[in-house]
């Protein structure tokens, strides 16, 4: 039996696929669901083939995943498990077979989510990423890291509600939703600088303006992807 | 046979209770977080084996000898979860998830009911009885190709059981009690899904024979003891109990 490979290794690049996946990371409030959805349209724009994925969005498993939630059934490990089934329900029926037939896949979150609030939440590391290694890596994965503070404020004032497992609370860090989210947030942003230099995280300074921030992201996609060749190799179909 | 019963009933009321002996525990991989495996004193029983080996006949008469005897027991199986065994169930019927996904599924499954059911079981003392476990969770999926290191990383949340026995019946045998029971064959465990024939009967006959064959295979890393169900059920309870009294008491 050949050894356990612990996590993934390749990127799409890497294992010649002719499509490209870029994923973006962060805390909640971080504002990277807006830079991915900019990200969307300059790419969109330009005649590329694109698709866009979220985590926790298959739909065969969220009835379970929200029934869990809801109900606050879940445990570290079957929280972990979960969307585990989640991610590779996405990963197999809809981002390999994309990524096969030449599209740019955007992912708001990836693995790294998982290995982050798993591995806050008490689950084995090398157990967490043994789980994930059938999936390959992105080929650009960036990191908007903005100030705690900034990130909670954004959060906490738009949205007062916190959610149970949202706000950490199955963690007992606190008996007040806020204070746990906030202890929560800062761990888990720990667990992301852990492994910025590891996964080779793009790291974008949050605090920026949009446009800024934005700029930043596409001049680092045309250092990475030949988009006039990818265009010309990829074409939308007539 | 009436008489033989009545008078072992009676040699039994007779009987101390046993109090199970308590051995190390650990657990397959990394396990599950906060765990204290030291406070675990009941025993974990597993019967594994294909649908029509006699797997619940078994362990109803288990249930009962053991209750009998003054332990107290419960039960899981596969596929029971109170988290996903409705979308589970949906997901079979549609067959439309992947295999990861459908082994990610099965394994949230079998976490919700481990930390739900089999751990505190075991922390109050019962003898918990598994209608299947970890293995044929494992057995189904390296038939179908998927990668052993990753599903022995996955299932290192099991803890070791204190006795696995696998009822070992030969395909042609179980095609006849499964016609006798339903007169139809499960799409599933025919293994249909495989494309290993077109006609579910070739499929089935195919399909039991890999399973069994990976089963064995499994057997010199998990240590289970094959016991062969083409006897009787008197024959093969007996023995099952043979082996669980003695780890009860601990030889």
């Amino acid at each position: 039996m050949a050894a356990a490979k612990l996590f993934p290794v390749k990127t799409f690049a890497e294992l010649n696929f002719p499509g490209r996946l870029i994923a973006v990371e962060g805390l909640d409030g971080s504002g990277k669901s807006t830079q991915i959805y900019l990200l969307k349209r300059w790419l969109e724009l330009q005649g590329l083939k694109v698709f866009f994925s979220e985590w926790n969005s298959s739909q065969i498993v969220k009835a379970a995943t929200s029934k869990g939630k809801k109900r606050e059934l879940l445990s570290p490990t079957t929280f972990s498990l979960i969307h585990a089934t989640d991610f590779a329900d996405r990963y197999e029926r809809q981002l390999v077979p994309l990524l096969r037939a030449g599209y740019i896949v955007l992912c708001d979150r990836y693995i790294f989510t998982a290995f982050a609030r798993d591995t806050v939440r008490g689950c084995p590391p090398e157990w967490v990423r043994g789980i994930y290694n059938f999936a390959a890596l992105p080929d650009l994965t960036f990191f908007f890291k903005a100030n705690l503070e900034v990130s909670l404020q954004r959060i906490l004032s738009g949205r007062p509600e916190l959610k149970y497992f949202e706000a950490g609370m199955d963690l007992r860090l606190s008996t007040d939703p806020y204070e746990s989210f906030r202890i929560f947030q800062g761990r888990i942003l720990e667990q992301y600088l852990a492994m910025s230099t590891e996964f080779k995280f793009l790291v974008i300074n949050a605090n920026q303006r949009i446009e800024e921030q934005q700029s930043i992201v596409r001049d680092l996609i045309r250092a990475k992807i030949n988009l006039a060749s990818f265009r010309a190799q990829n074409p939308i179909a007539a | 046979m009436k008489k033989r019963n009545s008078r072992s009933t009676l040699e039994k009321s007779r009987r101390r209770i046993v109090v199970p002996r308590s051995k190390p525990r650990r657990f397959y991989g990394h396990g599950i977080p906060g765990v204290d495996l030291n406070k675990l004193a009941g025993k974990l029983i597993v019967v594994e084996g294909a649908d029509g080996s006699g797997r619940s006949t078994q362990i109803a008469r288990l249930v009962e000898w053991l209750e009998g005897s003054g332990h107290a027991t419960v039960q899981i199986g596969l596929s029971r979860s109170t988290l996903v065994s409705e979308e589970l169930a949906q997901a079979k019927l549609g067959n439309i998830l992947s295999h990861t996904t459908l082994s990610l599924f099965y394994a949230t499954d079998f976490a919700d009911q481990l930390e739900n059911i089999i751990l505190p079981g075991l922390r109050a003392g019962f003898m918990v009885l598994a209608d299947r476990y970890i293995y044929t969770l494992m057995v189904r999926d390296l038939v179908r190709g998927m990668d052993e290191a990753w599903l022995k990383n996955l299932y290192g949340i099991a803890p070791v059981p204190d006795a696995v026995f696998y009822l070992n019946v030969s395909p042609e045998e179980l095609v006849q009690r499964n016609f006798s029971k339903t007169h139809s064959l499960d799409y599933w465990e025919s293994g249909m899904d495989l494309g290993l024939s077109r006609d579910m009967f070739d499929s089935f006959l195919k399909y039991q024979a890999l399973m069994g064959k990976e089963f064995l295979r499994l057997q010199s890393t998990y240590g289970f003891t094959i016991v062969d169900a083409h006897r009787s059920v008197d024959e093969i309870n007996f023995e099952l109990r043979k082996k669980i009294s003695a780890v009860l008491t601990g030889k």
